[in-house]
């Protein structure tokens, strides 16, 4: 089993997601069990694999047993080792802390589908991070787009329909435009596997130099609208906001991540570090130009939201830049910390999606003030909010300290030290919007009915607390994503 | 065996030591019900947090000490303990005084009835652990994760009482040792690292072989000075006068023994060890400090007359004195330097005394303005001894310690021909004397008003305390040996010996 576990990961989620949406309409109570099992083996199968990955560089699997280009291979190396854990990891916890969260706002006919979308949505953005055919990952990209789409849709405000409407539109022209440079480079280079292609390369740019630059362009745009980087992040506030809580927190903690990764992988994997810094320098100062503007853009939105589903979004807005700067500044430094970031990143923003949707379960609305009086009613959500804000902020001993500092050092030691007044001034605005929760949370006028009456049922504090607590652990042992972040940073550089 | 027990304490200990203080909060917080057994569990660990240091300070400097790794976050980031003289300093100031600054909570929090004392306990322990932490950190990102712990646990004892003026003086604490440390500390911190290539601190300074050019380590030197806001320089001050909101024995905490002095703390760490006095002659960037310092001194000091609040007028008498140091520290002349450490220490004394002494006044009359002070010399004697004594500290005059941190800077300053500071020396001199003597002319000159006579001295703890404070105000003076030798040792290390 051990050997065909790349496969297992996404075929079981896939497997589930048919089981719960045909048994589900008799047995209505069995698709949430059906849907925590499969996505803990997702999980645990990940974890496995990236521990493989740690251990032997490369883990490769042939669907099929077909060699390399014929067949679809999974390739799993420390990069998407990390983002895969990171998403069955978030899922599993996601599926984990919604029982209470669908039953409350989803209406009962479609609770069996909604695990059945949420188990495809799974299976999308999995497929998308392990596969090592481009081809492949954009069949995945549909999958975890349409489902995204169908997600946004199924709350019960009539918000969500327009906003996923909106969603659709762009994620569409997203997807499109993967899709054309696709097969721009299947032009150039008659071939789908991201190692056969980046071999190949070198000869397509000396005979089409102009489809691969094309075919560049279009997947560079296509992945910028699916990751929400600024300014083409307008379909993410909407989509987060009127979504049923368990999908903003599903979809906030890994959807736009996952199309970074995507990115990272293109450029550095099958263009390869050589194109982009050689041949397209321009096109990754632009980037950085992007990513630079987001971290500061996002948190100035966010400042001013009285929502804090609309807040937290702007604030992913923000944080999405940080990922995406690692890659545009091409440094082995600044790439570390953006890919520790990944799980960063699904740390703290799942954490706050996990305690909003117990706020929206306990009170009915994600409004700010009804955080008053949370640390008194509900200490472990609080204490849960507490340490995400925290790391959002980035203060030492979290997650978010690393990623900053090893951003911070890879500006530097590009010459780039501009970039670091963007990065302060994004902590700065990050601390504004978190404190604004945070007084309400913990010093709130006593005499104020607090909002939130009692702790959150004992399904969503387990997760809520598990997603807090791996924002400490990720800065006190940070040592373990970031000494695989630098391997993995320095693999695809390939620096050693 | 001396040798290996020696070497034994100075590796273990400052782990230890911060263990120790941590310790404390648990045992707190289940003694809660029971507070004698709370006031005398933060009583003992105060006690033997010091007999620790005091240990240290004695197995110190029988041969090499090696940074002890605590834990690693990842290979860069890694938190350790070093023993050295300036830590020692520091450590030795915080953790004598914690042991008389509990003594005196005990009294005051008892006779103000104040809520919350469990929590304020607990606070208190983790500031020190803290300030320990800080004190024996060996290397620059270990001493701001200590500097930022600080701000945060202090907060809940300045935002203690919870009323409106209270929560907004704790916001403005919060906002400027936390905004400042975010914008102007953290990129300092980056840029050490990039352009120094490690943390670690360096008894000559860590960028003595950095290859960045001059602009830059220049521009690294005044972000610190900017970022470090505890240090309270001009215009980044004003936290401390709003902090007055806190409890008596929080502001002594904050301006005696924990919170400002990591602030003059980490600057010294910056200048001799982070950059050297080689490095920033070289640069001649010191001058910065030198005339912010003295900007600060002469500024606070004006302010200072014009308050009536006894512990605001404190506040800017501390904002001021904080700027001794800084300036002797900053002038780069051996003399100086060795003054501007000593006065850590001494200052302390001295100035802990003074709240104490205001604390008390509280406790017992009730009154909090300087004008309500007439005649109280002859209701409360022992008290209003005690602040004539940390009076005399402030404005250097004998029998008190800080006329020996004093002489040294005028004596350094004048061996470095800087005339601009030898005036403002006196000029403050003299602004110290204008607001802190009509205080104790008032206390035993002035009649009291009607109806207000015999003995009215605040619990004994408190008086206890404060007396205790006094007198080792005093003793220093006689005995300054252990501060200044710390102080020397810190300078020669340097490179600045004669």
């Amino acid at each position: 089993m051990d050997a065909s576990l790349p496969a297992l990961v996404v075929v079981v989620p896939m497997l589930a997601a048919i089981l719960t949406a045909l048994a589900g309409r008799w047995w209505r109570r069995h698709a949430w069990p059906v849907a925590l099992l499969a996505t803990a083996f997702a999980a645990a199968g990940s974890l496995r694999i990236l521990w493989r990955a740690v251990h032997e560089g490369v883990v490769l699997y042939r669907m099929g047993g077909w060699p390399v280009p014929t067949g679809i291979p999974y390739r799993i190396d420390l990069l998407n080792g990390i983002v895969l854990a990171m998403v069955a990891c978030v899922s599993f916890l996601s599926v984990l802390w919604m029982r209470e969260s669908v039953k409350r706002e989803i209406r009962q006919a479609g609770q069996a589908s909604y695990y059945a979308v949420v188990l495809l949505f799974t299976t999308g953005f999995l497929g998308i991070t392990i596969t090592g055919d481009v081809f492949n990952l954009y069949v995945f990209l549909e999958i975890a787009s349409i489902t995204s789409y169908v997600l946004v849709a199924m709350g019960r405000r009539r918000e969500g329909l327009f906003a996923g409407y909106q969603y659709l539109i762009l994620g569409s022209i997203g997807a499109t435009f993967v899709l054309i440079g696709i097969g721009h480079l299947y032009m150039a280079t008659g071939s789908l596997a991201m190692t056969d292609i980046a071999a190949r390369l070198s000869g397509a740019l000396v005979d089409h130099p102009s489809v691969v630059h094309t075919s560049f362009a279009f997947i560079t745009v296509g992945l910028a609208i699916k990751m929400a980087l600024f300014p083409l992040h307008s379909w993410q506030p909407g989509a987060y906001t009127y979504a049923p809580s368990s999908a903003s927190l599903l979809m906030a903690a890994t959807a736009t991540k996952v199309a970074a990764y995507a990115f990272y992988r293109f450029a550095f994997t099958v263009f390869g570090t050589h194109y982009v810094t050689a041949r397209l320098p321009q096109v990754m100062d632009g980037i950085m130009v992007m990513a630079a503007a987001a971290m500061v853009v996002g948190p100035l939105f966010a400042v001013r939201q009285d929502n804090l589903k609309r807040m937290l979004a702007y604030s992913s807005v923000g944080q999405i830049g940080y990922v995406v700067l690692g890659a545009a500044l091409v440094n082995a430094s600044a790439m570390t910390g953006s890919i520790a970031h990944f799980w960063n990143h699904a740390a703290s923003k799942g954490a706050l999606f996990a305690v909003v949707g117990i706020v929206v379960l306990r009170s009915g609305s994600p409004h700010i003030d009804n955080l008053r009086g949370l640390g008194r009613r509900a200490p472990w959500t609080a204490a849960a909010m507490t340490v995400a804000a925290l790391s959002l902020v980035g203060v030492p001993l979290t997650g978010g300290f690393v990623t900053k500092y090893y951003l911070a050092l890879g500006t530097l030691e590009t010459g780039r030290g501009v970039l670091l007044a963007f990065i302060l001034l994004s902590s700065l605005l990050t601390a504004v919007y978190m404190w604004r929760c945070l007084q309400r949370v913990w010093f709130a006028d006593p005499d104020l009915e607090p909002a939130v009456t009692r702790e959150a049922p004992w399904t969503m504090r387990v997760a809520t607390l598990t997603f807090g607590a791996a924002c400490l652990v990720f800065g006190v042992f940070a040592w373990i994503p970031v000494d695989i972040a630098s391997a993995a940073a320095r693999a695809l550089l390939g620096e050693n | 065996m001396g040798l290996a027990l020696a070497s034994l304490v100075t590796d273990a200990g400052p782990a230890l030591s911060v263990g120790l203080c941590l310790l404390a909060i648990p045992l707190i917080a289940l003694l809660r019900n029971r507070p004698n057994l709370r006031e005398a569990a933060s009583l003992g660990v105060a006690t033997l947090n010091f007999l620790l240091v005091a240990a240290i300070y004695a197995a110190h400097g029988r041969g090499e000490t090696i940074p002890v790794e605590v834990f690693r976050i990842t290979d860069d980031l890694r938190v350790a303990f070093r023993v050295d003289d300036l830590g020692l300093l520091f450590a030795l100031t915080a953790s004598f005084l914690w042991i008389l600054n509990t003594l005196y909570s005990i009294g005051y929090m008892r006779a103000h009835h104040e809520h919350k004392q469990t929590r304020f306990y607990i606070c208190f322990a983790a500031s020190i652990a803290a300030a320990m932490g800080a004190a024996f950190s060996s290397n620059l990102f270990s001493l701001f994760v200590f500097y930022e712990a600080l701000t945060l646990v202090t907060y809940p004892l300045v935002i203690h009482a919870e009323t409106p003026v209270a929560k907004a003086g704790a916001r403005r604490y919060l906002v400027y040792l936390l905004g400042l440390s975010i914008a102007f500390q953290l990129p300092a911190l980056f840029m050490v690292k990039a352009y120094g290539g490690t943390f670690e601190f360096h008894a000559e300074g860590l960028l003595r072989t950095s290859t960045a050019s001059a602009g830059v380590l220049s521009l690294i030197f005044v972000l610190f000075l900017l970022g470090i806001g505890k240090a309270a320089l001009m215009p980044f001050h004003s936290w401390l006068p709003a902090a007055m909101v806190a409890p008596t024995p929080v502001s002594a905490l904050l301006h005696a023994v924990a919170v400002v002095k990591a602030g003059v703390f980490t600057v010294s760490r910056v200048v001799f060890h982070v950059f050297g006095v080689k490095l920033l002659g070289d640069l001649g960037v010191h001058e910065v400090l030198v005339f912010a310092a003295c900007f600060t001194i002469v500024t606070a000091s004006l302010i200072a007359l014009a308050q009536d609040n006894l512990k605001r007028r404190l506040a800017y008498s501390t904002i001021a004195q904080l700027s001794y140091i800084l300036l002797g520290v900053g002038l780069l002349v051996p003399d100086a330097q060795v003054g501007g450490l000593a006065h850590i220490g001494f200052h302390a004394a001295a100035k802990i005394t003074l709240f104490f002494c205001a604390g008390a006044i509280l406790v017992a009359t009730h009154k909090t303005l300087v004008s309500q002070l007439d005649g109280i010399g002859r209701r409360m004697p022992i008290t209003m001894g005690a602040f004539t004594v940390a009076t005399l500290a402030m404005i250097g005059l004998p029998p008190t310690a800080c006329l020996v941190s004093k002489w040294f800077l005028v004596e350094g300053a004048a061996e470095g021909g800087h005339g601009l500071v030898l005036a403002v020396l006196v000029v403050s001199t003299l602004l110290n004397g204008a607001y802190f003597l009509p205080i104790v002319w008032r206390a035993f000159f002035r009649p009291s008003p009607d109806g207000e006579t015999g003995w009215k001295e605040a619990p004994w703890p408190c008086v206890v305390a404060l007396s205790a404070t006094a007198l080792l105000t005093i003793g220093l003076f006689f005995f300054p040996g252990i501060v200044l030798d710390l102080a020397r040792g810190v300078v020669t290390a340097a490179g600045g010996v004669r």
